[in-house]
């Protein structure tokens, strides 16, 4: 658990980040959202003592941040950047093993780390972990600077518009992956970005940042239906509300019983892009598999609509 | 067939031409003072060999000429060089009166004008064939060792600047050895104080400025200038200062030279740390901080390995400049290969300068090759990607 108690953050007298408090729960994704200079990647460095604050204080797990030197509490958290910031002149297998090394490992802890990390993001050890970052597509050195922050086993993750430098085909993809990895490692994710598609596709929480204050702090569905202001209204996109509830939630959450024509969507695939698909074959119904095949059921356009629909 | 040509081909085959047919080979001269003749291969040579070096220069010219492999310019560079090296020593014992002891031998223009000809086509072609850096090492090590066979075979014996050498071989040594220590000494004492001060002026923004203005002005003073400044302070020194006269702080002589290489260096080895430091990725320098690396682990693990290149460049740039700038140390008593050239200067005996002159440029040469292997075996991206 994150509590951010009365963080502030000032430049010269200038608030960056105003009294923002806040707790995030334990094994979740929180996006934190909003335009430049809103504060939102201050606010997220703060928990990891990049930026130290002016006033407030941080805890995790009930223990203040302070109580150890920067760099310590740093190795304990993972830190993922736009771009990845790998070392240059290290190998990928040396850059995972980066935090795990400053932390004494052993050799054989560190080897098994790392070929389990290459394993885990769909990069074969034997070919990539002596390449060098510059031989990596920019999707595997996304993938790399992921592994490497998750190396040390960090319960908290901390990201700063990971995808960023991404196009959009492999985006999509690391950010499934991020999903799958967060479910199978249970850490708990704070993610920063701009782009409210990927904050609505990943987040369990949305906190909008706008100048330097937290103006909302909900579910992604509370977004929608109930935002906190204009600016978190315009954030969202008023065309784009009905679209935004059936983004958050899976095919598997909107079955119905009964069978359909044609090819089954996978349960976990989102009730907006079933919709899309609904849209364009030109059918009512389609039917739901699970993911080792067996059908579970349908889903229906007019329970899609009756999903997208205002809440009453 | 279509003949294509090859552009600097043509440069270097009109020079081979030049330093052939017209410009003389050898000079020779009664004693080591008075005005030379002037010898032509023909006249300097006996015939036979006379002919045959002039056919192998055309056969040289034509090969480079022409656009052919990079090898085979590289082997015909090697073969001529060897070729002339070898009959500047038969010219020298052509020329020599038997039994004659005052006589001097020189190479001549022509030679000269060969010797860089093939020189140029050698360094030419082995840029084309882009060997690995430890090959243009190794390269150097054949080169030298070439040269110091034939040194040792006695075959150069009769050539004037080996005459000169001949009377002073101890001193010769001597001086080499204080011309090398002027050099590198200075340099590692550059390395020593100008690394950290880089760092410093990295880190603290305002300092470098400052720091490099002051350092820019050290360089604009010439070199003789800065010898004679460091003169009163460094005597000063010398007299009150208990201890300095014992290890050798002293107006004239090793100190000052040895400061003003010093004061000459740290300019490169400062600003190409700064500049070094300046070019690590950001992202780098940024997720080290933020995944966990102290100040100093960042500093020695990421920021120095990403900019060694570029402060090595300042190192090499600093070595070369310094076993040039170590000759002008003997004008105030420093000693080094500068004797020589000073001495000859003096005496009017061109041959004792190039005893002093060409030790010295051939040290800066293979310095300079040997740096320029550690630069690119120190470069991660280019290594790799020869490699992958």
């Amino acid at each position: 658990m994150i509590e951010i108690d009365g963080i502030t953050k000032r430049y010269d007298g200038t608030a960056v980040v105003d009294n923002v408090t806040m707790t995030i729960a334990p094994r979740t994704v929180t996006v934190i959202v909003g335009t430049s200079g809103s504060g939102k990647t201050t606010l997220l460095r703060m928990i990891n003592r990049l930026v130290e604050p002016s006033a407030g204080a941080i805890r995790l797990d009930g223990e203040d941040n302070r109580v150890m030197p920067g760099f310590e509490l740093r190795r304990r958290i993972g830190y993922a950047i736009q771009g990845h910031g790998l070392f240059p002149h290290r190998t990928v297998a040396q850059n995972i093993a980066t935090v795990p090394a400053l932390l004494g490992w052993n050799k054989a802890r560190i080897d098994a780390k790392v070929a389990e990390l290459l394993a885990l993001f769909q990069l074969d050890p034997a070919i990539f972990a002596a390449r060098f970052p510059h031989e990596l597509s920019g999707g595997q050195q996304q993938r790399v600077g992921v592994a490497r922050a998750l190396a040390a086993e960090p319960k908290v993750l901390l990201m700063d518009e990971p995808f960023g430098a991404l196009d959009p085909i492999i985006r999509a993809k690391a950010q499934a992956d991020l999903l799958d990895i967060q479910k199978l490692l249970k850490t708990t994710i704070v993610l920063v970005t701009h782009d409210m598609d990927e904050a609505f596709h990943l987040a369990d929480k949305i906190a909008v940042m706008d100048k330097g204050e937290l103006v909302q702090y909900g579910t992604p569905a509370e977004l929608v239906t109930n935002p906190a202001t204009e600016f978190v209204q315009t954030l969202i996109g008023a065309s784009e509300r009905p679209f935004r509830l059936l983004s958050i939630e899976t095919a598997g959450q909107a079955v119905e019983p009964g069978t359909a024509e044609g090819q089954p969507v996978a349960a976990e695939t989102s009730q907006r892009d079933v919709l899309s698909e609904l849209l364009w074959t030109g059918r009512g119904a389609l039917p739901v598999a699970a993911a080792d095949g067996t059908l579970l059921g349908k889903v229906t356009l007019e329970g899609l609509a009756r999903r997208a629909a205002k809440p009453q | 067939m279509n003949i294509r040509f090859d552009k600097l081909g043509v440069v270097i085959a009109l020079l081979v031409v030049y330093g052939t047919l017209v410009a003389p080979f050898a000079t020779f001269r009664a004693n080591r003072i008075v005005p030379g003749e002037a010898k032509s291969m023909l006249a300097a040579l006996p015939v036979g060999a006379a002919v045959a070096l002039i056919g192998l220069m055309v056969l040289a010219a034509a090969v480079i000429l022409l656009k052919t492999p990079a090898l085979l310019r590289l082997v015909t560079a090697a073969v001529a060089l060897a070729a002339i090296a070898l009959f500047i020593g038969m010219a020298a014992t052509h020329l020599t009166p038997p039994e004659n002891t005052y006589a001097r031998v020189s190479p001549a223009s022509g030679f000269w004008i060969l010797l860089f000809a093939y020189a140029l086509l050698a360094a030419d072609s082995i840029t084309r064939l882009r060997p690995l850096p430890f090959v243009r090492v190794l390269l150097l090590l054949v080169t030298l060792g070439g040269a110091a066979v034939i040194l040792m075979s006695g075959l150069w014996d009769g050539l004037s600047i080996l005459r000169e050498y001949a009377g002073r071989a101890d001193v010769f040594w001597l001086e080499a050895g204080r011309h090398v220590a002027l050099a590198l000494g200075s340099l590692f004492a550059a390395v020593m104080v100008g690394l950290p001060l880089g760092i410093l002026c990295h880190r603290v923004e305002p300092l470098r400025a400052g720091v490099l203005n002051t350092l820019n002005l050290i360089q604009t003073i010439p070199s003789i200038a800065l010898f004679g400044i460091l003169i009163a302070p460094l005597g000063w020194i010398a007299v009150h200062v208990p201890g300095a006269a014992a290890i050798g702080v002293r107006g004239i002589g090793a100190a000052p030279a040895f400061l003003a290489l010093f004061l000459y260096s740290l300019l490169p080895v400062v600003a190409n740390t700064v500049v070094g430091l300046a070019g690590v990725p950001r992202e780098a320098n940024e997720a080290a901080r933020g995944i966990g690396m102290t100040d100093l682990q960042r500093l020695f693990g990421i920021e120095l390995p990403l900019a060694m290149p570029v402060i090595l460049t300042g190192i090499r740039i600093v070595l070369v400049q310094n076993i040039g700038l170590a000759t002008i140390a003997a004008l105030i008593g420093g000693g080094g290969f500068g004797v020589f050239v000073f001495q000859g200067i003096g005496q009017t005996a061109m041959d004792l300068v190039l005893l002093g002159a060409v030790p010295t440029v051939v040290l800066a040469f293979a310095a300079a090759i040997v740096l320029d292997a550690v630069i690119e075996m120190t470069t991660p991206s280019r290594n790799q990607g020869r490699t992958a």
